[in-house]
């Protein structure tokens, strides 16, 4: 499928083969993805991650991930960890440029360097209760790749444009999804 | 009543498997359960024309030509479709049953018992032709559309004229919504339309018809066994063509000169709103940036094979997406009044008592050869064996291939 001169360190054989097994065997596909969260003090707090269920089983990870959240000092915080929406735009970039590294894989483009630059804008005023006609998240999020790879400047925007359509995490942002919130 | 085969389904594909079994003295009947190419006459709308220039227009042991047609170049309307493919079914003097529904089709010893409310056939093969496309498919969005708002399927719709006066909101943004986007909002009633993943095609490239290109670069005979992902391509939308006597294109540009606003795929219901996706940049980009690998391909062919009858190569102006489009639209407000889906079309079976159908509710079959059923056979899917397979003039290779296969097995069926 890939030729050995081609190595962005994706595995796009386990990646296509578990795509055909899984179309065969699409209960196996049903995945459940979870963390925790534990406040801390003020507006502090650590999530961690540690297993996910799939492919008809619980897995653990190789070990537990935390990530702590804070809110800035221009908030009156004591902006111990990035925002929460920070991290939102993290785990955007962090689908995309995976996405970005498999679709090369794929197309047999190797990469040399990916980065990217994101941006959520937002009108505070929404969080705060100031103005019932602004909403509470972003209002646009722009993301912007400088990619150094072996291929054309068409065929890179193809890289990006394929990763968005491909990507959990452009597609959470981008469609509604239902939340519950019980409390126990 | 017994024969060899039974074809279910009159249409273009149903009537080209025909002339296949006449060529080779196999003998069969073409169960139709209205009037011959049934779909064209009664889930079609008014201003509908073929995609495709009339000159692509061939069947095996018919054409254009021999229809008597006189404008190549044209595209033919709905009451010519119907002329033409009634006209062949004459000239190929198919064995055609009109007005016999079938009711259920399953396997007996070798072959099958196919009941109709007119009777039953016994047979020893039976094709499958009754189209890809009969039912529309209508998202489930989680909701549904406040009572105000009337909603129909691009079946139902017929022309602007019956939508009530005011906005609509047409769901989709290939062949079926870019054409009826256009043509209601040219009648008054403001149009917004929901635009996922599309296919953006112009109508002429370098002075020729894009699906000149197609057919004549190969990409027409593209078979399903040698692309990578046939899952996928089997799912493409189909192209934001129309045949028109302009022969223009009407692709998102176009909408937008005409005042047609675009938004993001219609992503959820949730009490009165439309939510929208935010993902129409990206759907345009891929669009366009699709059309260029597709008019480079054109290009190296072209050069290749030393082209001189063609312009210069173009590229056409990237889609112009709108600054902020909206993420949600509240339909109670009264601007839009109507909905229209054209979020494509599927086939139904519930008929065909053999274990054939997947999780989908589709059939499986290997390039039209229902493996798990030997004998039975489906033609007129998207990429049946071909690219070209869903269009009129890929009904001939197809049925070729698999009335051959046909032929094979009826022998093998002999020798045991």
């Amino acid at each position: 499928m890939t030729t050995a001169s081609v190595d962005n360190g994706v595995n796009v054989e386990h990646l296509l083969g578990a795509r055909q097994a899984l179309s065969e065997a699409p209960e196996a596909a049903q995945f459940t993805w979870k963390a925790t969260n534990e406040w801390l003090n003020g507006t502090h707090s650590r999530s961690a991650v540690d297993s996910y269920h799939g492919l008809g089983e619980e897995h653990q990870h190789r070990s537990t991930f935390t990530f702590e959240a804070d809110h800035p000092l221009v908030f009156g915080a004591e902006d111990n960890a990035a925002t929460p929406v920070e991290l939102v735009l993290a785990g955007l970039a962090s689908c995309l440029t995976a996405g970005v590294a498999a679709v090369a894989q794929n197309r047999e483009i190797q990469l040399r360097s990916v980065k990217a630059t994101l941006e959520g804008s937002m009108d505070i005023l929404g969080i705060l209760g100031g103005d019932p006609d602004v909403r509470n998240g972003f209002k646009d999020v722009k993301v912007s790749y400088d990619i150094d790879a072996d291929a054309t400047a068409d065929e890179i925007k193809a890289l990006v444009a394929q990763s968005q359509k491909r990507s959990a995490v452009y597609d959470i942002i981008t469609n509604p999804t239902n939340v519950t919130v019980e409390v126990n | 009543m017994r024969t060899t085969t039974v074809v279910v389904g009159a249409g273009h594909c149903g009537l080209a498997v025909s002339r296949r079994l006449t060529e080779r003295s196999i003998e069969h009947v073409v169960l139709e359960r209205g009037e011959v190419a049934n779909s064209w006459r009664t889930q079609r709308w008014d201003s509908l024309r073929l995609l495709t220039p009339n000159w692509q227009s061939r069947l095996p042991g018919y054409n254009y030509r021999s229809h008597g047609g006189t404008d190549p170049d044209g595209f033919m309307s709905m009451p010519e479709v119907i002329e033409f493919v009634s006209g062949y079914a004459r000239a190929i003097e198919a064995p055609v049953r009109t007005g016999t529904t079938v009711t259920s089709v399953r396997p007996s010893g070798a072959g099958y018992i196919v009941d109709t409310d007119k009777g039953r056939w016994e047979c020893e093969t039976v094709v499958l032709a009754t189209g890809g496309f009969n039912v529309a498919k209508v998202p489930d969005l989680g909701g549904s559309l406040p009572a105000q708002v009337s909603a129909l399927s691009a079946f139902e719709y017929r022309n602007p004229q019956r939508l009530a006066p005011g906005g609509v909101l047409v769901v989709g943004a290939s062949a079926t919504g870019v054409q009826i986007a256009d043509e209601v909002h040219r009648s008054g009633r403001p149009v917004t339309v929901a635009v996922g993943e599309h296919v953006r095609m112009p109508r002429l490239y370098r002075g020729r018809d894009i699906l000149w290109w197609m057919e004549r670069s190969g990409l027409f005979d593209e078979r399903y066994d040698e692309v990578d992902d046939v899952v996928r391509v089997r799912k493409t939308p189909s192209p934001q063509l129309v045949g028109t006597p302009e022969r223009a294109t009407l692709d998102l540009n176009a909408l937008t000169d005409q005042g047609v606003r675009l938004v993001g795929r219609l992503a959820a219901l949730r009490g009165t709103e439309a939510l929208l996706s935010g993902s129409l940049p990206n759907k345009c980009e891929l669009a366009d940036l699709k059309l260029g690998r597709l008019l480079d391909t054109f290009d190296e062919w072209a050069d290749e094979s030393r082209l001189d009858t063609v312009g210069p190569p173009e590229r056409f102006a990237s889609t112009r997406v709108p600054e902020s489009p909206p993420l949600s639209l509240d339909l109670a407000r009264g601007d839009i009044r109507t909905v229209i889906w054209a979020t494509g079309f599927k086939a139904e079976y519930p008929w065909l008592d053999v274990p054939v159908i997947d999780r989908k509710g589709q059939v499986r079959h290997d390039g039209g050869v229902v493996t798990d059923s030997p004998g039975m056979y489906i033609i007129g899917l998207n990429f049946l064996r071909r690219r070209k397979s869903s269009f009129i003039l890929g009904a001939g290779d197809d049925s070729g291939d698999l009335v051959d296969h046909l032929a094979g097995h009826l022998d093998s069926l002999v020798a045991a």
